[in-house]
């Protein structure tokens, strides 16, 4: 992907970014990576120039899954881990509707696990955005499912010794057909990112890297300039993406897979007339 | 360190002018965003500070578009094209902390300013075009102008000590 900072020229953009940003102001950390995915968020919005009315943000607990009350777009604060229920419900009653899920390590991989493989499998066409702190932030800094085993902190003393959840492999592994991967201290490419998995049809699955300055201030050093590209092109490939992944010591950013599968879409409706409907449960 | 700007992708004045002043929005964009964490974060006089430098960015913003005269493209305003990375002059979202002090958050404006100065010379010193030159160093002497004026402002701070994110009274939530 071109990272060259040359800045563009767009005189007439239909939206804006500050179109997709609510008048709540974010209670985040300051220096939290979820601010800089906010922001690609509303400048992705606006490079896809969907209209606000036409989106819906979803997300589950958690520090990232504050982000519908930031934006100007329908929004659902959902319940832990079930932000993927919710959002495949929304989709196929609204087809119409462009769906983005938001979710964090925590919730999106551990009590929310279960969703994100049948998520996958499913292929429903919506777009889940994982900030990942490798932390639980909110309650103040227990390990999550993607935090280093060794990683040793009063609150689990010696590190959790517990090998970490690989969401891109268990992505592939379950059928999703777009994943990817960015960082937070790069805006421009969570957006690029953002506009890419709402392009491609099916489940997309795009994990953020985006630190927690306050629970992992150790982030903010660990984690500057460690950032490349996939040192692969991106591929359609399972096997080969699969191989890649065996390699990958979780800071290569880029698109590693898109595949064409169909999405999954409800059967037709049938005749909704309720006297039809009588003489179907009588039967 | 900043990366340096595509030179060839200038190809006329208007389209610089657009540049230099979708550069400024976007460093007065991230100032309002930086300022409004500061006050959830109560941290009200590095959150004026912000305000502050977002009015300066929007100022000379002004004084650039006054130049312009009827050289931007259709008369439509600058934006970025919004996947493109940032511009020279603005803040990175992990460059703060709610504890900051008034001298690091002037340090930051420093660096913004210098970083956009360097950019401007750059393109100054590469640039064919001597229209674009003359505008570029007219533009990098200005951001050194606001180099001194950041400098002058940080005399009034002490630079912060030793311990100075250690929160004594720590938040049970972030709300």
């Amino acid at each position: 992907m071109n990272l060259v900072p040359t800045h563009g020229f767009e005189a007439d953009q239909t939206y804006q970014p500050a179109d997709y940003k609510s008048d709540i102001k974010p209670v985040w950390c300051p220096g939290c990576g979820d601010h800089a995915v906010l922001l690609a968020f509303q400048r992705a919005m606006a490079e896809l120039a969907l209209p606000p009315e036409k989106v819906a943000v979803v997300s589950g607990i958690g520090c990232s899954s504050r982000i519908p009350a930031y934006t100007n777009t329908y929004g659902f604060h959902g319940v832990h881990g079930r932000s993927l229920a919710l959002a495949t419900g929304l989709k196929i009653a609204r087809p119409d509707l462009t769906v983005i899920v938001a979710s964090g390590d925590g919730d999106g991989f551990s009590i929310g696990g279960n969703h994100f493989l049948h998520a996958c499998r499913r292929n429903v066409d919506l777009t889940y955005i994982v900030m990942d702190n490798r932390i639980y932030g909110m309650t103040k800094g227990q390990p999550s499912p993607t935090t280093e085993p060794d990683w040793d902190t009063a609150i689990a003393p010696g590190g959790s010794g517990v090998s970490p959840f690989h969401p891109m492999l268990i992505a592939l592994a379950s059928g999703a057909n777009f994943i990817g991967r960015s960082s937070s201290a790069n805006v421009a490419h969570c957006a690029r990112m953002i506009v890419e998995a709402v392009r491609t049809p099916g489940f997309s699955f795009l994990q953020i890297l985006s630190p927690c300055v306050t629970f992992r201030p150790d982030q903010r050093e660990a984690w500057k300039g460690i950032f490349r590209d996939h040192p692969q092109p991106e591929t359609d490939d399972p096997g080969l993406a699969a191989h890649y992944l065996m390699n990958d010591d979780g800071f290569n950013i880029g698109i590693l897979y898109r595949a064409t599968r169909g999405c999954y879409a409800p059967a037709p409706h049938q005749d909704l007339d309720p006297a039809f409907l009588e003489k179907e449960f009588k039967a | 360190m900043i990366d340096l700007p595509d030179v060839a992708s200038i190809c006329n004045t208007a389209e610089f002018y657009a540049q230099a002043l979708a550069i400024e929005i976007e460093a007065s964009d991230r100032y309002k965003l930086l300022a409004e964490q500061m006050e959830v974060h109560n941290n009200a006089e590095v959150a004026d500070i912000f305000h502050r430098m977002a009015a300066l960015e929007i100022q000379h913003h002004d004084e650039i578009l006054a130049r312009t005269g009827d050289l931007l493209l259709g008369g439509k305003k600058a934006q970025f094209s919004w996947i493109l990375p940032d511009g020279p002059e603005v803040t990175e979202f992990d460059k703060v902390h709610y504890l900051m002090s008034p001298y690091q958050a002037l340090e930051i404006a420093k660096r913004n300013e210098e970083r956009a100065a360097i950019w401007f010379e750059a393109i100054a010193k590469h640039t064919a075009d001597p229209e674009i030159r003359r505008v570029a160093e007219q533009l990098a002497s200005e951001e050194r102008e606001h180099v001194s004026w950041v400098e002058n402002w940080m005399k009034r701070y002490r630079p912060a000590e030793p311990g100075w994110d250690e929160d004594w009274d720590p938040p049970i939530y972030s709300e």
